[in-house]
């Protein structure tokens, strides 16, 4: 009986595993929807696309989830952000995925943070006494457009290596990326120009390549530390800081709670923008691109319904 | 060959001065004697000279084997540490500029390969009364080492060292090899055995402070099913579900087999379903089968047969505060040496719910027949509230009831504080 199971079984695999699967383009699997956005705009109709964790997900708590493995399992090329970011899940369905081509340090594997403008790189010694700190810098890199320029730039050169025939294909891709995300940049410096310096609070250290490229000015968090859930002391030197710089604004990305938000917009006036750090965080943001110009106008708007300068 | 060069040099200064005198004799009239003394006196000095060169390179060559021991030159340089470039694929456009500095000598360079390393402690604590498993009140019931790294192009390791009052025992130490044709995992080493869900945990990763009791009463103990050998695992492609086929192989010599030949091993196999119900539910069956003999005789087997279930919610949205974990386990035990021939029974049922941030509530029911006596039946029942200071730090409480076959009770709270320090790799879902 249990053989006769068993024979039924591996008839069943050998079905599945017959069906070929003859599909020119080339699959890609990308960390974040960020990552799968500009893979696209530089992979056009030559590869497919799919992103693991969602826009409106903390990435850096993901669930290792089995389908997840199935996913990686028919990649070729698997795209992270890395400096740690997805530590905490990733590195096992690697493992798991059973893919060669996928390995770290393979070709199919890509880190375009190598070559990213990374800030925040802890000098001096590191504890955990100051958090779930990155010792690799912020993995945040990607809300910096000039970041996206050199993400694109790695992508394409990635592809073209592991497609060579359409080497020219990704290449004119990229150079339109590049033109259109230019003249992105030009209009989102121009709206966001007149409040350079603005002050702002934000919950965690999402948002250092943003303000870094718009001038925006971080002057606290809402999380004593990072990953560290607010504290009522640390809840009233924000409150107190807020109200001797006049801050109006506190930045909450979408995975957290309003609570602690809400409650120091309270006791300051201050507005709370919910606002995406990644493609996909709200509908409208589907896009690299429209992932700035949802932050942009949503920021305009707090700036324009609190008064300030 | 230094002896003979003073020689040479000897009887050429003599020769020489010979040569010359001869001569002078002979010319005897023509010279005057003077001369001949200014010449004597001249070739004196010439031979002086000689023999004071060749003590001196006599002494030179005595002190010569002692050189090599003299500190070179070089050492005298100011002491610097040795550097090591940057990785070409790590020099990021603000990554680490220029070289690293590497500390204390050149074979420190080997400390860029080293494995990642991590120390979890568990300290469990016991108030309260128990007849029967008697508890230390407060103990460190385990420092948990682990080492992990990347091997090679086809290979990675993990070692699990378990410190504890018992001893220094290997938890775990294999290798996987996660590239190998066919889309097969393997991994070779001691290893705990993929039987269902609770026994592939490690004790920090459970969520009670204790092992349900169908693991203690029929697979070996609070350890669970641990053993040396070959795993191999396949996925099952199909449209519809994550379906993997594992297969194992182990030594058969562990807390639950007994193998007295070098063939008595133990076999393993495992087929688990997977599938996301929505983005933030989904649903995990397996079941698992173990055979191996065991120490009631020569041919005497166990059979073990098991059936698992979880079911998880995380909202996306909200995945660091709610969340909700059900499972249970049900275990079926076969010895051949059981009293009247019976076929022990045991489960549990587990719920965990996360209500805040850092909080966790959970209720478990568990109750198992004991694998010989399969007529005595032992249940328990526990309440639990778990704290996350941070993700490194865990403190428990965990009021358990157990009711045991013969008649003993345990009315406990127990209570664990978990502490992790160092890179722990991400755990298996």
């Amino acid at each position: 009986m249990t053989r006769r199971l068993l024979v039924v079984m591996l008839a069943i695999a050998a079905q599945f595993e017959a069906a070929p699967s003859a599909r020119a383009e080339l699959n890609v699997v990308a960390a974040t929807q960020d990552l799968a956005s500009i893979a696209q705009e530089i992979g056009g109709d030559k590869i497919k696309v799919t992103p693991m964790a969602k826009g409106y997900q903390d990435p850096h708590f993901v669930e290792a989830k089995p389908s997840f493995v199935l996913t990686l399992n028919r990649a070729d090329l698997l795209i992270v952000v890395g400096r740690d970011l997805e530590i905490g899940w990733l590195p096992p369905l690697i493992t798991q995925s059973r893919n060669a081509k996928i390995q770290p340090g393979s070709k199919g594997y890509l880190d375009p943070s190598q070559t990213a403008k990374i800030l925040e790189l802890p000098t001096g010694t590191v504890t955990r006494a100051m958090g779930d700190v990155h010792p690799l810098g912020n993995p945040h890199y990607w809300l910096d457009p000039e970041n996206g320029r050199r993400i694109a730039q790695a992508i394409k050169d990635r592809l073209s290596e592991l497609d060579a025939a359409n080497a020219a294909y990704y290449a004119q891709r990229e150079a339109d990326f590049g033109r259109r995300l230019t003249e992105a940049q030009q209009r989102w410096k121009a709206q966001m120009a007149p409040y350079k310096g603005l002050k702002v609070v934000t919950y965690h250290r999402s948002w250092a390549n943003f303000v870094d490229a718009f001038g925006l000015d971080v002057i606290g968090y809402v999380e004593p530390k990072p990953g560290i859930p607010p504290t009522p002391q640390h809840t009233l030197d924000v409150i107190n800081a807020m109200k001797a710089q006049n801050v109006k604004l506190i930045l909450v990305e979408p995975y957290f709670d309003l609570k602690t938000p809400n409650s120091i917009a309270e006791k300051t006036g201050a507005r709370v923008v919910v606002l995406p750090p990644s493609v996909g965080g709200v509908p409208a943001a589907s896009d690299y691109f429209k992932l700035f110009d949802t932050d942009v106008a949503l920021l305009l708007d707090a700036i324009k319904a609190t008064g300030t300068k | 060959m230094l002896h003979s060069f003073r020689e040479t040099c000897t009887a050429i200064a003599v020769l020489g001065a010979l040569s010359l005198a001869a001569p002078a004799f002979a010319q005897g009239t023509q010279g005057s004697q003077e001369d001949l003394r200014a010449q004597i006196a001249l070739l004196r000095q010439q031979l002086d000279a000689l023999q004071q060169k060749v003590a001196a390179l006599e002494a030179a060559g005595a002190q010569r084997p002692a050189e090599p021991a003299a500190p070179p030159t070089a050492a005298a340089a100011p002491a610097q540490p040795p550097v090591v470039e940057t990785p070409a694929g790590a020099a990021g456009a603000a990554g680490p500029a220029g070289s690293l500095p590497v500390y204390g000598n050149t074979s420190a360079l080997s400390k860029i390969f080293n494995p990642d390393i991590a120390v979890i402690g568990n300290f469990v604590g016991a108030a309260g009364k128990n007849d029967v498993e008697t508890l230390p009140a407060l103990q460190l019931h385990e420092a948990e080492v682990s080492l992990q790294a990347i091997v090679d192009p086809y290979a990675r390791a993990d070692f699990f060292l378990a410190a504890s009052p018992e001893g220094l025992e290997i938890e775990e130490g294999f290798v996987t090899f996660p590239t190998l044709p066919g889309g097969l995992l393997a991994k070779v080493g001691k290893m705990k055995a993929q039987f269902g869900k609770a026994n592939t945990f490690h004790a920090h990763n459970l969520p009670w402070v204790d092992t349900p009791m169908p693991i203690r009463n029929l697979l070996g103990g609070d350890e669970g099913l641990n053993d040396a050998g070959i795993s191999v695992s396949k996925l099952i492609p199909n449209p519809a579900l994550f379906l993997e086929a594992t297969g194992e192989i182990f030594n058969g010599t562990n807390d639950l087999f007994f193998g007295q030949d070098r063939g008595d091993l133990a076999y393993l196999g495992r087929l688990r379903g997977y599938r996301d119900l929505t983005e933030s539910t989904n649903l995990d069956l397996g079941t698992s089968f173990v055979f191996g003999h065991n120490d009631g005789g020569p041919d005497s087997t166990t059979r073990v047969f098991g059936i698992d279930a979880t079911v998880r919610y995380r909202p996306l949205r909200r995945a660091i505060y709610k969340r909700f974990l059900g499972r249970t386990e049900l275990f079926w035990s076969k010895r051949d040496d059981a009293l009247d021939g019976g076929t022990a029974f045991g489960a549990y049922v587990s719920g965990e719910y996360q209500f805040a941030r850092r909080w966790f509530a959970g209720a478990r029911y568990d109750f198992s027949d004991r694998a010989i006596d399969t007529a005595l039946r032992d249940k328990s029942g526990s309440l639990l509230l778990t704290f996350w200071p941070s993700e490194f730090s865990q403190v428990r409480g965990q009021y358990r009831r157990t009711s045991y076959a013969d008649g003993g009770t345990g009315n406990e709270l127990l209570f664990q504080f978990l502490f992790s320090v160092g890179a722990h790799g991400a755990h298996v879902f």
